[in-house]
Formats: structure tokens, sequence, C-alpha cells
């Protein structure tokens, strides 16, 4: 349901504001924005006739932290930008530093950063539609979706024995190798793990209720999406044909064969939906990288421990589960970066919110917001 | 007098009844949700986690009583009793056994229907008192949809009435038919789910619905008076279970004796438990949405069935 704001006519107080708008104050702290956003929105009755975006609740200031640090020591600091997707930031950043030092990766090391990765993605994934999901009311799959998630953070907790924060991917190549059997249990997991997808999609995005609540809801059109610098999911929902890995290809993704998930009509539904699917090409992707992979080193040979790149700048991008997350570098020739920025897909997305929620309830704000996945630490930085 | 000390009696069960409901009615949400979730549930205070609800209800008897300083204190304390009398006094005229319910009153049928209508009154005092946006908002939300309701739901029940010629609830359990099951059917179905909307229960608990407004009309409740209104959902929850039960089932498909009183309740568990399942199930409706399906479908289709129980009445002259 959609109502022309502009052509209503409005009683305004002595204040100035409308007589008839209510201000309803939404987080920091509320079970639907996902962890620390905050929205103002100015209702009339029902309806969203303003949305403010607010955020920076949980600006730590990682990007100048990183200044103090050593190439080595920012690894762990970008595990906690995107906390549901690690491996992303880990990998963003040590291309950067690779490009910069000029340092050669391994082919296994690739390898296993592409599988590690696209694990990730699956992750990433179900968290963002369970949440999108339990934003509706559909708690039974936020719970679903959180099984097959935690089977993919077992696999992690074996091969790094973190959970959350990684800390596995390094500059040259990845903190340790495979423990022995790991890849037979990554192929158990993808030989399964499509029973559940197809259960998750008949379950909420085959449910006339979902539909009716996603269908129409925060539309966002090809032209808007590119405008905003929306990326990810959030753009190929809207028909943006646009995926790092197809079309500015790193790694070894040219050799994998994947199509890229693209959504009709830009609305909520596609956005979520094309994350479902999005799984099944990981799981692809993660079968082939299996059986391409071969032995050898997994870093880089006599690569020294202080990292002291020569002075320049270095930026690198790759598809997160949110998009197209960046980092650019600068160094000084000293063994700390003198500057380092973080394009982050989740902040650009998000800015979206105002644009996509007025108009509609404040029922579909929540739904809007659940459909860009936001995640604030990747947001504030 | 007697019929006061009688009054009094079945006043004081009720209530007991309503809070026993809650005890079983949450441990069993519990259940059955974590069933459908890959989960266990309750698992270690007593057998099968029975003792769990006790140990929640002790904890909150024991919270401290806050009533915030923005609220109107008055009428922030009423509320929970204003839609608490009505649920317990819509138990009292539910047909349990063939002629005899708690209080047999001529018009039981309507009773049931319009008495816990007034907690509407309640939920909106409860959100406005608290003077809080979200409260305010679950409280409006919750009496329009619960007045929406109303009207599919008694419909829906008046066919039955038009069948039987009588408003009187035990009239109606005890001259049940089998060929009635078929017949009213659609009744079923409407009345079923504008029950699920009447108790704010999933996919229609758009009032307290938590990823918007956290818990709506109660919002700023808690300890025992936020028990109260969780009490109030189960205790509406059984008694929309053994009502519809009771009208629409006559009972134990009107077999008496131990019998026919295994059925009822029988019968009664699974109306409660589809409930849970069709509330884990499916994601949550939009105001509007839901008024169209009041208005739009399940009237029309109580309508309907209005219509064709008084074809059938005026057609077979059975009674």
């Amino acid at each position: 349901m959609t109502l022309n704001i502009e052509s209503r006519t409005k009683t305004v107080s002595e204040t100035g504001l409308p007589v008839d708008e209510i201000v309803v104050n939404i987080g920091p702290s509320h079970p639907s924005t996902h962890g620390v956003g905050r929205v103002l929105v100015h209702l009339d009755g029902d309806i969203v006739v303003k949305a403010d975006m607010i955020v920076g609740y949980l600006h730590r200031g990682i990007e100048k932290m990183a200044e103090n640090r050593t190439y080595l020591q920012v690894c762990p600091l970008t595990d906690r930008l995107d906390y549901v997707g690690s491996m992303y930031a880990n990998w963003a950043y040590c291309r950067a530093v690779e490009r910069l030092a000029g340092i050669r990766v391994p082919e296994r090391a690739e390898y296993i950063r592409v599988i590690v990765c696209e694990l990730q993605r699956i992750a990433s994934h179900m968290m963002g539609i369970g949440s999108a999901a339990a934003d509706t009311g559909a708690t039974t799959m936020f719970i679903y979706a959180f099984d097959v998630r935690e089977r993919i953070i077992e696999l992690f907790e074996v091969l790094c024995g973190s959970r959350l924060t990684y800390n596995y991917v390094r500059p040259g190549g990845v903190s340790m190798d495979l423990p022995e059997g790991w890849t037979d249990d990554v192929l158990k997991f993808t030989s399964t793990v499509r029973r559940p997808l197809d259960e998750m999609d008949k379950l909420f995005f085959g449910n006339t209720i979902a539909r009716g609540r996603l269908k129409g809801v925060g539309v966002l059109s090809a032209e808007d999406a590119v405008a905003w610098g929306a990326s990810g999911p959030t753009a190929r929902g809207s028909g943006v044909n646009w995926d790092l890995r197809k079309h500015d290809p790193y790694s070894v993704y040219p050799r994998m064969e994947f199509d890229v998930v693209i959504g009709d009509n830009g609305d909520a539904y596609d956005r979520d939906r094309v994350r479902l699917l999005e799984c099944y090409e990981s799981v692809k992707i993660i079968d082939q990288a299996i059986s391409q992979m071969s032995g050898g080193a997994y870093k880089a040979d006599g690569l020294a421990r202080l990292i002291t790149p020569p002075p320049g700048d270095a930026y690198d991008h790759i598809e997160s589960a949110r998009g197209s997350l960046g980092v650019y570098l600068v160094s000084d020739g000293s063994p700390r970066p003198y500057r380092m920025k973080v394009r982050s897909p989740a902040f650009c997305n998000l800015a979206l919110v105002p644009k996509l929620a007025v108009g509609h309830t404040l029922a579909d704000l929540v739904v809007v917001l659940g459909s860009l996945d936001p995640v604030f630490g990747e947001v504030d930085r | 007098m007697t019929s006061l000390l009688w009054g009094a009696l079945v006043g004081l069960v009720c209530g007991i009844v309503i809070a026993v409901a809650a005890l079983l009615g949450v441990w069993a949400e519990r259940k059955v949700s974590a069933r459908i979730q890959l989960r266990l549930g309750p698992q270690e205070s007593g057998p099968f986690g029975l003792l769990q609800t006790l140990a929640d209800t002790v904890k909150l008897v024991l919270k401290e009583d806050i009533t915030p300083t923005q609220v109107d204190v008055r009428i922030f304390r009423l509320a929970p009793l204003l839609v608490f009398v009505p649920a317990a006094a819509s138990l009292s005229v539910i047909p349990l056994a063939r002629g005899w319910a708690p209080f047999n009153i001529a018009t039981g049928a309507l009773f049931f229907l319009a008495v816990p209508a007034i907690s509407v009154i309640g939920v909106l005092l409860a959100g406005w008192s608290s003077r809080n946006t979200f409260a305010s908002i679950g409280g409006i939300r919750g009496a329009s949809q619960m007045i929406s309701y109303e009207l599919p739901r008694t419909l829906s029940v008046l066919s039955l009435c038009v069948l039987t010629g009588s408003v009187s609830a035990v009239t109606i359990h005890d001259s049940f038919r089998w060929w009635w099951i078929p017949l009213n059917a659609m009744g079923f179905l409407v009345y079923f789910i504008a029950s699920i909307a009447e108790l704010n229960r999933g996919p229609f608990d758009l009032p307290e619905a938590e990823s918007e407004l956290v818990a709506g009309y109660f919002a700023d409740y808690s300890g025992i008076r936020w028990a109260v209104f969780m009490m109030v959902e189960y205790g509406g929850l059984v008694a929309a279970a053994f009502f519809g039960a009771a009208v629409f089932f006559g009972g134990g498909l009107g077999i008496g004796g131990p019998v026919g009183a295994l059925i009822f309740v029988g019968i009664a568990v699974m109306i409660v438990v589809t409930m849970m399942w069709v509330k884990w199930t499916y994601p949550r409706m939009r105001p509007d949405q839901l008024m169209n399906l009041a208005w739009k479908v399940l009237t029309p289709m109580a309508l309907v069935q209005l219509l064709l129980a008084g074809i059938v009445t005026a057609v077979i002259p059975w009674h």
C-alpha cells in the first residue's frame, strides 16, 4: 500500500510541525534494527512520511586504529567490520595489501579463500534472510536459517578455531592449511544443504502471507540502484547485472561456472530471494573449487613478518555478501598504513532506507530495513 | 443469596482456570514451537519441563511492580483488570456437559461472543495510558483489529443459532447433529481464523508485533501486570477452543459420558495445537491486509454460511 505524500495538504501547528504527524523513534535498541541502527520515523496515521536513518552507534574508529598498527595487526581489526562475514573483510584488506606490496599469492591459497568466502556467503545470507523473515514474524524461518548457518560456523571452527572473527585470510595467503578431512566435511555439507534451502524457499518465499508482506514493498528501480551506489543482492534484486566475481574477476573466479542471480521487480521480495538463490550458486562454486584445488603452499614463501610496502596507494575490492567491499590503502613506506578507507556496501545500501520506506506503513519499514541486510559493524566502522 | 454465592464461586473458578490455562498453554506453546523449530523446549524443571512455567510465574509475582513515571497511573493499573475480567466471565457460559454450563443463561452464545469484546477497552486504555508511541500504536491496532474480527466471529456462530432456533449455548450444544459438521465447515473456518485474530495471536499479532512495536500495548508493563495480559491470551485461547468444540462439534460429537468428555477435550486440544501450529508457521500480516481479510473475505464467508443455514432450516423442518 503506497500513498502519494506530496498531494496531501497538511495542517501545520505553530511550531511548523504538521499536527497530524507523530514521531516514532525506532532504535538504536529495537528488535528489528539489526544491531544498533536508528530510524526516526514521521508517521501520518500508519503511513511513513519521512524516515531519517541515523547511524554511528557502533563507530569504533577502525580506519583510524589501523594507522597505528602494522599491516598484519590490522587483519583482526577487519574481522570486526562485517562481523557476519569476517572472511570478506579479511580478504578485501589482504588483496589491497598484496597489491600495495606486490605479493604473489599461491594458487592453493586462492582456492582456499574462494571456498571459505563462498561458505561465508551462505552463512551471511542465512543471517540476512533469517532476520528479514523474523522481522515479518516468521521466527521458524529464522531458526531454520540459523541451523544451516550453524553448520558452516562449525566448519570454520574446525578450520581456524573461531566462530565469528576468523582472522584467517592473511596477506600472502591464509593463516594455516586446511585440516585433514576438512574438504570432505565441506562436501558433505554442500551435498546436503540444498534440501533445507528448498525447504526455506517453500516455507517463506512460497507463503501467501510472506508474499503479501514482501512483494511491492520498497521498490528500487535499476537506475536508482546504480545512482545510489547500491551493490550486491540489493542492486541485483532490482535487475542490475553487477557481480564483481563476474564483471571484475579476481582470484580463481574466472575458472568457476556459476550464474549471477537477478531479480525482476526490485522489491523486498526480490532482494531477499536473490540472497537465497545465490546460496545455490555458492554451493556450485565450492564444489568446483574443491575438485580443482591441488596441493602446494597455502601462503607466499619468504614473506617478511613486518610487511613494508613501498610508498604509494592501492585499492582493491571483492564481492562480499552485501555488495562491493573495497579497501583503499595509502603507504608512506613505513610498516604501518598511512591511511585505510573501507568502501562499505552495507553503508551505501542503508542510505536507501529514507527513499524506500516513505509512503509505506510502519510495518513495511522493518521489511525494507531487513531486505537491505545491514550489518552495523560495517556501516559505522 | 445462593445464586450470588454460586456466582462468586464460578468467578473464582474461572479466574483459577485462566491461570492454569496460562500455565499449561505457555508450556504447550514452548513445546509445540520447539518441535516445529528443531529445538527441545523446556527440559529441566519437572517431567517434560512442566514446572518451567510455574517457576516463571513465581518470578513474575516476586518482581518489582513498576509503574513508569510518565503514565496515567490509575488507568494504567486498571487496564489489566479490564482485560482480565471479561475474559474470565466469558468462560462461565461454555457448555461442558449435556444440558449444563456453569451459568446456563438463555443468551449464552451471545454472552460468550459479546463480553470478551469489553477487553478492547482495556487494550486501548493500556496503550493510551502508557504515553508511549509504541504502546499507543499497539493499543489502536488492537482495538481496530478486535472490533473488526468481532463481526465475522459472531456471524459464524449465528448460523448455528439459526439452525437450532436458539441463542443459548447449552441448547446449541445439546441439539447437535453429525451432518452439521460438513454443513458448518466454512463457518467453523471463519470462527477459527477470527478467534486467532481476536486473541491477537500470530499471524495476526500486530498489536504486540515484536519486530515493529516491541511489545505493543503492554510494552510498559512488567511483572504480574504483564503476566495478566499473557494469562488472558492463553485463557482466551482455551475458551475459544472449548466453546468452538462445544457449539460446532456438540462437545463430544453428541456422545455422552466419559467417552464424550474425552472426545470433547480432544477436539479442544486439537484446536489449541492447530492455532499454535499456525502461529509458528506463518509470518505476520500487515494492518491493511488484516482489515481486508476481515471485511472482504471472512465477513462474506460468514454471511454465505448464515444464508446456507437459513435455507437448510427453511427446507428441512427437522425440529
